[in-house]
Order: C-alpha cells, then structure tokens, then sequence
C-alpha cells in the first residue's frame, strides 16, 4: 500500500515536490524564529552573569539595570566612596566591582572601573571577558575597548584616544589634555560591554583634573605627569557590582543595602531585572511567532489545494484501484497517507534547513547582534511545534481524502473522462 | 431472451431485478432473470446508454439494486455491507476496462499483481501451485503475448493500446476469480487485433476456469461466445431502447 502511495507521488514529483518544499520552508521559519526568539532571550537574561547584586543610587530597578548593564541613560545619583568601602567591608560580600559612567569616546561609553572588572564581569553561562589583543589597563592613561568599538572606529593598541565630557558625539567638551592609549581590545561578547571603552577610576578622575563644576577650567591644563603624581582616589562611583560569597544570602544582603543609613542606595538582582525588562521589549517576539504561525497554516493550505487540485486528473486512477479490487476505504487511505508522507517529508526537510540556517547564521547573529545562536536537539517547544505540524499536515489531507473516499463510492468503478 | 441449461452452480443468477438512479427516479433496469453458468462465456450486447454498465456495477457490488435478487458465485450481494462488497468484488470478480486499465507509475507486472495486495484470496490461489507470484505473474503476461522484457519496464505507457488491455486481461484473470466481468474491452482495436485479442482473452478463462461477462456494441464480436444476450430486449425497462433479437 505505502509502495503505491510512494510511486503515485513519484509519478506527480513537481506538485508534490511543491507541496513539500512550502511546508518545509514554514517548518524552518517557524523553527527558527522559535530559536532566535529563544536564544535571544537567553542571551538577553544573561547580559550579566556572575554578579548577584547591582547597586547604584535609590531610582528604579530598571533604570539602574539600563544604565550600569546597558549603558543607556544617566544616574541621577552617585554612590559615595565610603559606601563602597562599606559594602566591600561587609562579611559576607565576596567581590566588589565599581563603575563609573558619564564619558563618552565617539558615541561609545566610557567606563571607569577597577581591574576586578576583568576578572568578576560574567556573561551568559558564566563566561568570563577575554582579551583579544594587549592588556588589562595598567597606567592612569590606559583604556581597553570593546569588540565594537574597535571594529567601529578601526582601533588598534597604542591608539591615542580623547575622551569627551558628556555621552552625545557632537557639541561635547573633549578632555583632550589627556589623551588615553588604548592598551586591550576585548574579544567579542555579544554584550554593551563590546561598545564600552574601559579605563581604571583613576583615568576618570584624571581627565577631571582640570575640571572645576562641570566647567573646563581656563589655561593650559595640568600635564599627564604631573597627574600622575596626584592623588587620584575617586570620591565618588555611578553603580556597584557585587558578589556574595554564597547565593543564599543574596536576599538578606539586598536587604540590608537597600536599608543603608548612610546614603538612599538601592539594590538589584540583575536576572530579575533582566527577565522584567525582557517582558517590556519581548513583545515583538510573539508578534514574530504569530506571523510564523501563519505562514505554517499557508504551507498547510497549499498542501491541502494540492492535494484538491490532484483529486480530479486521480480520479481515472482512483477507478483502476476500485476495479483491481481496493476499497473506498482504501482510497481514504491512500490520499491521507498521501498527504502524512508529504508533510513528513516537509517537517523533515524543514528541520534540515533550520539546521542549515542555524549554522550558517549563526556566525553572523553573534558578530553582528551578539545573539549566540548554538545549534541543538529541539527542545521541547520545538518538538510540540513539529507535533502541531505533523497533526495539522494529517488533518489538512483528512479533508481531500474524505473527497476522494465519496468520490470512488459514487463513481466505482466507472471512469468519468 | 434465451435459455441456458445448468452444468454447474451458475456464478451470476438475477432474478426480478430492478434499478433506478434515484427512489424517484424512472426504472432503469428491470430483469425478470439473467444467469452466467459456470465457465460460461456470454456476451452481453446492447447499444450505448442501455444501461450495460450500470448492470455490470450491479454485478461487480458497485451498486446496489432497488429490488431483486443479485448473486455471484452462491453469494447474495444484496446481503452484503459496503465493506464487504468490497472484499468480495476484490476476491471473486476480475474486472477489464474499455480502457486504461493500468496505473501510468507502476510497472506492468505491479500492475498485474495489483489485486493480490487487495486480496489475500486471489494472491494465495495465484500461488497455489507452487509458482511464486512473480513467475505466476511472468506466466499470464507470456500467456497474454507480452514480451518478457517488457514486464518490469518503468512505464506502461510505452505499451500498444493492445498490448495495455491484454496486460489488463492478465491483471484481471491473476488469482483465477470466477467472474471476469469485460466491458467494450476491444473497442479500441483494429478488427485483426480484436480476434487475436478475444482468442487470448478465451484461452486464458477456460485454462482458469472462470465464467466470462463480456460487454460489447459491437455484435460482430458475438461469434465465439456460448451464449449472446441482448439487453435492451432483456431489460423490460426501456421498451424504447429495444432494437429486436441477436
């Protein structure tokens, strides 16, 4: 029986080759837009690993992720250096990274951190920032970049780089009686951490030496070695990364920071964070997966209406079956064993080539979007997506089968020509 | 109407026959009584539109009549279940076409061996003597005249119209039913191919002793046949239609 269905669909290969290729081509869509969607949210949620509180000045949760994880936006206030040492001091508080934002180098952020930041900065499944080329900072004047900004502006090591007061690209006051050198180039992250530019605290306090409320101060401005001799303590840092020495305490610790006498300060755990301002931005990728949903009902529709379309020019062949002795019933079977091979056919070339896209795409998703795309078994939502189809292709042929099975019970064996 | 005399059980009785299209539709057929014997070759005449067809698929447990008595080889059709006139049509009856008969994407031997996968009766008596189905299927086509090479050829549509319908007669008489119902098997042929054709087509019933129900317009064909029916005057139906005895 399934050797005649397999030489009916060979004989009409173009229309059935047709068939398959439009549920394989909604197969992969959908099976790679459920990818994409999955693993960007994966990588979205995990922008920042590793770290169990962020703390910056008391605003909102989501402010304070969007300014020290994303560099988007200001603080509208700063954390007091005493704080810092005070959270630092804190038992049970493995790690602290300090960050200092509010400069900018051509549209990029600058960073000020501390050394610490190459070591404890975690993203995705724990990894850790590598350098692609040079060192960590060393000097006052060092900086080490970001992939993207490298990439962006051309950078190699030993570039002079100015750094600009303020974080537009035009119409800034540049401090630019203290060029940096740019001493590292991060590998790539897929992070903001590739758009960053990093210098120590000290290099922040640094182009600030001249600068006296905000305003450049007038003359020829201090020389960098003179700088250099300075004491050059920062009074004063935008955020604070911490890392307990047991995440069980994570919660405690929360809140005794966000219940500090000292200064109004506020505490966040990042993957909440993440995970809430992904349910803000995350609504495109439904809207994505409705119209993929679609477009599997159309491969299903033309499945369908090639199947009809088949039904009449079949009907000669459907007469010589009823005469060599099978049934209406086997007719039944026939076509909706038809359209099951069919869509089988489908799912399976489908998978194909959402492997195939996958590969090939997903170089490019992680230079170009840092979405790290790895190519894996389905999971579960995948497998359902397949049922669904494999379901769906089965009833879509239930249909011109039910056609056919009345069809052959009317006609027997006569042949209408 | 003509009288035949009982050798054996006979493989097709009719008895009060009627049919209509529709509960209110005219009578189409109405038989008083029509038999097929055993091993008997009848021919059955009448021109277009007289209803042969639509007896045929009374016969063959297509369709179902209003009234009457149908029965093929000892079995009453009107008895029977969809399903298992089904069954019996693929165990018991061998059908020929007018015309394309065969399936354009199967060979000519898988067109042959086609009611075997329908039923297990014919494919076991096609093997009963020890010939596997292959070599039963090689013996009618080479019985049938078709070339040897031919037989597993990729497509049947290389065939001669002739060499389609004698393929059709093997595919028909494979697994020897009792009935081999033949409708205007020939009317595709030249008169030269048609007695060819007819003298296989007798040859190859008598070997498997089947009974054979032969349709045609054509009563130039009537010659070798036991017995010659005339429908239109057998069927009380369609006084209009009757054009006087054979």
């Amino acid at each position: 029986m399934f050797g005649i269905i397999w030489k009916s669909l060979r004989n009409r290969w173009l229309t059935a080759m047709l068939a398959v290729i439009g549920i394989a081509m909604s197969v992969a869509l959908i099976m790679t837009v459920e990818k994409v969607r999955h693993d960007t949210r994966t990588s979205f949620t995990q922008t920042l690993s590793g770290t169990d509180l962020v703390v910056g000045a008391r605003s909102g949760a989501i402010q304070l992720l969007l300014y020290s994880v994303f560099r988007i936006g200001n603080a509208t206030n700063n954390i007091s250096w005493d704080s810092v040492n005070d959270i630092a001091a804190r038992p049970k508080v493995d790690w602290v990274v300090p960050l200092s934002l509010g400069d900018s180098h051509r549209g990029f952020r600058v960073l000020g951190t501390s050394q610490s930041y190459f070591t404890h900065y975690a993203y995705g499944s724990g990894r850790r920032l590598a350098l692609a080329d040079g060192a960590v900072f060393d000097d006052v004047f060092d900086a080490v970049i970001g992939s993207e900004v490298a990439r962006k502006l051309g950078y190699t090591l030993g570039q002079q780089i100015v750094v600009a007061h303020g974080t537009g690209s035009v119409g800034l006051v540049k401090h630019d009686k203290q060029p940096f050198r740019v001493s590292g180039i991060l590998a790539p992250t897929g992070t903001p951490v590739d758009q960053t530019v990093h210098v120590s605290l000290e290099g922040i306090e640094a182009m600030h030496v001249d600068w006296q409320s905000g305003m450049k101060a007038p003359g020829p401005g201090t020389s960098a070695e003179e700088i250099r001799k300075m004491d050059l303590q920062p009074r004063e840092v935008t955020a604070l990364l911490v890392g307990l020495k047991s995440r069980g305490t994570v919660f405690s610790e929360q809140r005794a920071i966000n219940t500090y006498r000292a200064e109004p300060l506020l505490a966040i755990l990042p993957g909440v964070a993440l995970q809430e301002l992904w349910s803000l931005v995350g609504v495109a990728e439904s809207a994505l997966l409705i119209v993929s949903g679609f477009v599997v009902l159309a491969g299903l529709v033309n499945l369908m209406s090639v199947l009809f379309a088949g039904l009449n020019e079949r009907r000669r062949e459907m007469a010589i079956l009823r005469a060599s002795g099978a049934s209406p019933r086997h007719v039944f079977f026939m076509l909706s064993g038809e359209s099951v091979l069919l869509t089988v056919m489908g799912v399976l070339l489908g998978v194909g080539l959402h492997y195939m896209v996958i590969a090939v795409g997903s170089v490019w998703a992680q230079a170009e979007f840092g979405i790290g795309l790895n190519v894996s078994l389905p999971g579960e939502g995948e497998w359902l997506i397949l049922a669904a189809i494999f379901v769906a292709g089965l009833c879509a042929g239930l249909l011109p089968a039910w056609r056919a099975y009345s069809q052959s019970l009317s006609d027997g064996m006569m042949q209408r020509l | 109407m003509t009288r035949h005399t009982t050798r054996d059980a006979p493989v097709v009785v009719l008895e009060q026959l009627r049919f209509a299209w529709q509960a209110q539709a005219d009578t189409l057929l109405d038989i008083a009584e029509f038999s097929v014997a055993r091993r008997e070759r009848v021919f059955l005449r009448g021109p277009s539109g007289c209803g042969k067809t639509t007896l045929l698929n009374i016969i063959a447990a297509v369709l179902k009549p209003r009234s009457g008595l149908v029965e093929v080889d000892g079995v009453d059709l009107t008895q029977l279940t969809g399903a298992a006139c089904d069954r019996f049509r693929a165990d018991h009856i061998g059908l020929v076409f007018q015309q394309f008969n065969l399936l354009p994407f199967l060979s000519v031997a898988e067109n042959v061996q086609l009611p075997c996968r329908f039923s297990a009766l014919r494919r076991q008596r096609a093997t009963q003597h020890g010939r596997s189905l292959m070599e039963e299927t090689e013996r009618l086509l080479a019985q049938m005249n078709i070339p040897a090479a031919m037989m597993h050829s990729r497509s049947v549509m290389h065939l001669s119209v002739g060499q389609q319908q004698r393929v059709a007669v093997a595919r028909a008489m494979i697994g020897s039913p009792a009935l081999i119902i033949a409708d205007e098997p020939t009317s595709a042929f030249d008169s030269d191919v048609r007695e060819a054709f007819l003298a296989l087509l007798f040859q190859e019933v008598e070997a498997a002793g089947s009974s054979l129900l032969f349709v045609s317009h054509d009563a130039g064909l009537s010659g070798a046949f036991d017995r010659i029916v005339d429908l239109p005057q057998m069927n009380r139906a369609s006084p209009a239609m009757v054009t006087g005895g054979v």
